[in-house]
């Protein structure tokens, strides 16, 4: 318990801000997928072909390739890529970006091809007669999407998102590999100066369980919330 | 684009390609016994024995395969105990240690889909077998297994292909696998995208070969 004290003596205080740091980056990352999953969502059920092609690009690419891989390629050419940016402007200077907007955006455009395949499904599972009805009643496209679709979409959606966020919180654990201080990487840094490695890996396993177990209730609220009706 | 580069390392890559599916086809056949095993503990009537096999499955679920990995090959080292006895010769092999950490992975998801698939088999057929005379070891083996094999192809095909990614993960434990060899050649080459596209690919063929062999299989297998 000694390792776990407050303050100078112990890595209570470290592994608490690194737990905040996990809760940051996996909220950020589930964000960033949900901007990706709006603009890939309506691609993949689009009729047009070509539109189609770079939808189903998106998702089978990243669904099929390992994360770690992803998050190398985001590691190594992130700031080969706005350096290259930077000198068509006359900028050569060394740029390093930081390991947190690397690590949420590597680990965001994964989530986002997990997600844009949930919103698809939610959708296509809205019965046709919604979509005539409305079209019917003479209501706004875009009126009808905020009205009568998201609300129906967010009720069938929200059981598989929490999957989702249950993988983007345990991919989190991977960006450790860049030098951000999450709650993996502070294990590490613990477990290499009291020699521990065990106490501080199983911590680690505990306080992901945590940080499982509150979201899931957090997620069930809004569950019930959002299928009240049914 | 450096396409010599490209064609360089496809070799490398193929080669390392080899210790991925070892690892994969190694891990995948324990963890089909671990996730047997533990799918026939949660159908248990027993709740201690119930909640035991539940409490695995929600452990190894609920955490990163990462942590997984790092407490198997970093931390059982530390007991001394475990030192002195036949284990030591194993765990201190960071690709056992791997394939430990996979198989126990892989062996929760599987139990969790052997259990559904169990459980979707419809009564009457277990009691049309009782009906008939058959005793209850033939007919888990020769109509529940069959039909829980059936109904858990599609989601078992989707657990391969998380192990396949997940073995990218040995590479953080000093193995040289396709994600190993491919951080190698970047961190060597500073050539990101080019590695990327080829490793990438590699692992997308993959992918592809598992899914369509299980899209074959369900087929064979449907009634």
């Amino acid at each position: 318990m000694e390792l776990l004290a407050f303050g100078k003596t112990g890595w209570g205080d470290e592994l608490f801000y690194a737990t905040l740091m996990t809760i940051a980056v996996s909220v950020t990352a589930m964000l960033i997928g949900f901007f990706f999953a709006l603009i890939f969502t309506p691609l993949k059920l689009s009729k047009n072909k070509f539109l189609n092609l770079i939808g189903n690009f998106y998702t089978t690419v990243i669904r099929g390739v390992p994360e770690l891989l992803v998050i190398y390629l985001f590691f190594f050419g992130g700031s080969g890529a706005i350096m290259f940016v930077a000198s068509m402007f006359g900028y050569f200077e060394y740029i390093e970006i930081n390991a947190f907007i690397t690590g949420a955006f590597a680990i965001g455009i994964i989530s986002g091809a997990y997600s844009t395949e949930v919103f698809r499904g939610a959708i296509q599972s809205i019965d046709k007669g919604q979509f005539e009805a409305s079209k019917v009643l003479g209501i706004k496209k875009h009126i009808q999407f905020y009205k009568v679709i998201l609300p129906q979409m967010l009720r069938l959606a929200i059981p598989n998102l929490s999957n989702v966020w249950q993988i983007t919180l345990k991919d989190t654990s991977l960006i450790s590999v860049t030098g951000l201080v999450e709650i993996m990487r502070q294990s590490y840094i613990a477990a290499g100066s009291t020699r521990d490695p065990l106490f501080f890996y199983s911590f680690a396993a505990v306080l992901y369980l945590l940080v499982t177990y509150f979201s899931m209730k957090l997620i069930n609220k809004l569950e019930l919330k959002y299928s009240r009706g049914y | 684009m450096d396409f010599e580069l490209m064609i360089n390392s496809l070799p490398k890559l193929l080669n390392a390609t080899v210790i991925t599916l070892k690892l994969l086809s190694a891990s995948l056949f324990f963890g089909l016994f671990i996730g047997l095993l533990f799918a026939v503990l949660r159908m248990n009537k027993n709740t201690i024995i119930n909640k035991f096999a539940y409490g695995y499955s929600y452990v190894f679920r609920g955490t990163p395969l990462l942590v997984q990995i790092f407490i198997i090959y970093y931390g059982l080292g530390q007991i001394e105990y475990l030192r002195s006895t036949i284990l030591w010769v194993i765990l201190k092999e960071p690709y056992w240690c791997a394939i430990i950490a996979f198989a126990l992975n892989t062996g929760a998801y599987t139990s969790e889909i052997l259990r559904s698939a169990f459980q979707t088999i419809k009564p009457g057929m277990i009691e049309a077998g009782k009906s008939l005379g058959i005793s209850s070891k033939i007919i888990f083996y020769k109509i529940q297994i069959p039909i829980a094999i059936r109904q858990s192809l599609p989601a078992y095909g989707n657990e391969i292909i998380l192990m396949l990614k997940g073995t990218s993960l040995a590479s953080t434990v000093t193995l040289m696998d396709l994600t190993g060899v491919a951080k190698y050649i970047i961190s060597t080459t500073f050539k990101p995208i080019e590695v990327f596209i080829v490793a990438g690919g590699i692992y997308l063929f993959m992918t592809f070969l598992v899914h369509n062999t299980i899209k074959y299989l369900e087929r064979k297998f449907s009634y």
